[in-house]
């Protein structure tokens, strides 16, 4: 009996050694690069990595001071204001769509589910990953994670462990993805029945950290400009993390649908148009609900008297520029079935969330300050490296794993 | 349980909650911040804080006779937790020391993730090293722009003042009080100091604005000034309001466990009303069956 027992095992073990060499061989296969070199994508983009690498460096040898333009008025720059803070709101898209399809069963999204989420996932993160770039002791990030030292009561705290709960949870919704990948059926199975409740956590924590990233500001009242501070920022940057995320599935889809048109069905191709309707229609609707709350908000506080100065004038280049007017062009765009306005609008959108958040963390932070603050070209660079190494990801893995299509 | 046990309880619980309060009140009368009363019409300008603060804690120490330093108003820096700036305001030259207020309720320690800003049991706001993560959210949210960081070191610290708190577990006094030649600077319990404030202005009111900077701003702060010209004349933010400011996401973060517990259920709920797997036949409507 012995002997059997013996015997078995060692046909697993052969079996498991043939079965990890495979594995590796797969491994290797895939991780060559693939496709032409000198496309324009990696010519702009890999002297630009390059540079922000040593940008980098410098930065942790010399401190923030040696490569930023960031002052003792100006605490928070371009890093903060620009990557996480408004990186987080355009990757609201994912947990959109998981409440879309997940809780609210509408199928009709569910072809856009996988690069939604993967593109959710990235964005958390390179761009929450971004605040390390920013932190003077990024080593000391420990402390409020393994319990060393609990600021229970900072809105900050929040933030920082969903980020942190939120990838978990991303990752979780998109294992099953790299599990069809590697073909590993049991994980696979295993993982999809988590997804429902990564979806519902997932979900949850983004109303809190898209919220909280707002709350952050609240405790800046003596400083941010009348009209942008408002008891209600939590809110404001909730609703508008709405349709941030929608825009950038509509921005987003809109050019990999062209550059990875090979790698979609053709079916998909033609139910694609109905899915960015729909989205588009779920834009129209949740902007005008923020702009709603943005002139209620504005009439209430009673801020007409603030509106005279450049101030006033750049608020509502904000307000109506950038949100009322292409909510308009969405709901227009949706009712003619015009997707060219829509994929416009999209882009207004987002350069109006750019425009809002940057507002609230630079433009109009400390709008008395002597000295303003401009981000330096090496806080442009090394964010643009941040966006493009976050493409080279995601192309890395559109191009393997089974994220437009089924896998054959 | 009967009705005479139940009294018999309810009393007995009621007097402890009672005694319980009036024990807490106790302490709070034993325990108090410490505090320091700026006096700026005693202030003669000499600068003395100002050298003995940085030899105190390392810093930059200035060379008060040659440089010009009162040209221009000036802030604290990395180099410097306490400066004094000269105003020329309508009841003539005013001289102003400017440090860390010492808030009761700091914005900067309701900022801090990590509790690296924290609020001594004696007062003292402190930054503690080993603990800070350098992401500057005090700064941000510091209404006196008060915490300064190292920008160009690859290990930065926050400076701040921190009232000496070396010196006060040992039983001093901070270090600019000791070195002050006219008594512009007294330190002590808030409560006290208050007293001593409030004299002054009724004693003299022709001297002083009728007015305690730090009373109630932003829910009070232990360092308190007292000013013979309005105080948006000497470098003062009147507009700060007299809210503490952890009351800003007090509410936020009550509704984080809300938002925690309530929203899984509801999207629960929805998912399983969204159902279509057992959707029983369309046509039939309802049924008494």
């Amino acid at each position: 009996m012995n002997q059997t027992k013996m015997m078995g095992g060692q046909m697993n073990s052969t079996v498991f050694i043939s079965e990890f060499k495979r594995f590796i061989k797969f491994l290797y296969q895939e991780v060559k690069p693939r496709g032409k070199w000198l496309t324009p994508f990696n010519v702009i983009s890999i002297p630009i990595i390059l540079i922000g690498i040593i940008i980098l460096y410098i930065r942790f040898t010399q401190g923030l001071g040696s490569v930023t333009n960031l002052s003792q008025d100006f605490p928070w720059g371009f890093w903060i204001g620009f990557d996480v803070v408004t990186g987080v709101a355009f990757a609201g898209g994912a947990y959109i769509i998981t409440f879309v399809v997940y809780i609210m069963r509408v199928e009709k999204y569910h072809s856009i589910m996988r690069v939604t989420v993967l593109n959710g996932l990235l964005a958390y993160i390179f761009y929450a990953g971004a605040l390390m770039l920013d932190l003077g002791k990024p080593w000391n990030i420990i402390n409020p994670i393994i319990g060393n030292s609990f600021g229970y009561n900072s809105v900050l705290f929040l933030v920082a462990w969903h980020f942190l709960l939120y990838m978990i949870a991303e990752f979780v919704e998109f294992s099953p993805v790299i599990a069809e990948w590697l073909k590993w059926e049991k994980i696979r199975k295993f993982m999809t029945a988590l997804t429902l409740g990564a979806v519902i956590f997932g979900i949850t924590l983004s109303t809190l950290h898209q919220s909280g990233l707002g709350a952050l500001f609240l405790l800046a009242k003596s400083k941010i400009h009348p009209l942008w501070y408002t008891e209600f920022i939590p809110i404001l940057f909730f609703v508008s993390s709405i349709f941030a995320g929608l825009s950038m599935i509509i921005f987003e889809g809109s050019i990999s649908h062209k550059v990875f048109k090979h790698r979609i069905d053709s079916k998909n191709h033609i139910a694609y148009d109905e899915i960015i309707l729909g989205l588009a229609k779920g834009a129209a609707i949740s902007m005008f609900v923020y702009y709603f709350f943005k002139a209620l908000i504005f009439i209430h506080g009673e801020e007409w008297t603030l509106i005279n100065d450049f101030w006033g004038v750049w608020f509502l280049v904000e307000v109506i520029g950038f949100v009322l007017i292409p909510c308009f062009m969405f709901a227009y765009g949706v009712r003619n079935r015009s997707l060219g306005i829509i994929k416009v609008a999209s882009v207004m959108t987002l350069i109006g969330i750019i425009l809002n958040r940057l507002n609230i963390s630079i433009i109009a932070f400390n709008w008395t300050a002597a000295v303003k603050y401009y981000p330096s070209w090496q806080e442009i660079v090394v964010t643009l490296m941040v966006i493009f190494t976050e493409i080279w990801v995601f192309r890395w893995i559109v191009t393997r794993m089974p994220v437009f299509q089924k896998s054959q | 349980m009967d009705r005479r046990n139940f009294f018999k309880t309810t009393v007995a619980v009621g007097a402890a909650l009672s005694l319980k309060e009036l024990y807490a009140e106790d302490i709070k009368d034993k325990k108090e911040f410490f505090g320091v009363l700026v006096d700026t019409t005693r202030c003669i300008g000499c600068r003395s804080c100002e050298i003995t603060c940085a030899e105190e804690h390392d810093l930059f120490v200035p060379d008060v006779q040659k440089d010009s330093a009162f040209d221009q108003v000036r802030n604290t820096s990395v180099k410097q937790w306490s400066v004094v700036n000269r105003f020329e305001t309508d009841k003539g030259e005013v001289f102003v020391k400017r440090q860390c207020m010492h808030c009761w309720q700091p914005a900067c320690t309701s900022a801090c993730l990590t509790n690296a800003m924290y609020k001594t049991k004696d007062g003292p706001v402190i930054w503690r090293e080993d603990k800070c993560m350098g992401c500057r959210f005090c700064m941000v949210s510091c209404p006196f722009d008060i915490p300064k960081f190292e920008y160009h070191e690859w290990n930065p610290k926050i400076q701040k003042c921190n009232m000496c708190y070396e010196r006060l577990t040992k039983g001093k006094k901070p270090a600019c009080v000791e070195a002050c030649p006219t008594d512009a600077l007294m330190f002590g319990m808030k409560r006290d100091l208050m007293e001593i404030a409030r004299h002054r202005v009724y004693n003299h009111p022709e001297k002083y604005v009728h007015k305690i900077y730090g009373e109630h701003e932003v829910g009070g702060t232990g360092w308190l000034y007292l000013s013979s010209a309005p105080f948006e004349q000497i470098g003062f933010r009147t507009d700060l309001g007299t809210t503490p400011y952890p009351e800003y996401t007090k509410e936020f973060l009550f509704s984080v466990p809300l938002v925690l517990f309530g929203v899984p259920a509801l999207l629960l709920g929805l998912n399983l009303l969204t159902e279509r797997k057992n959707e029983s036949n369309k046509n039939d409507g309802w049924t008494n069956e």
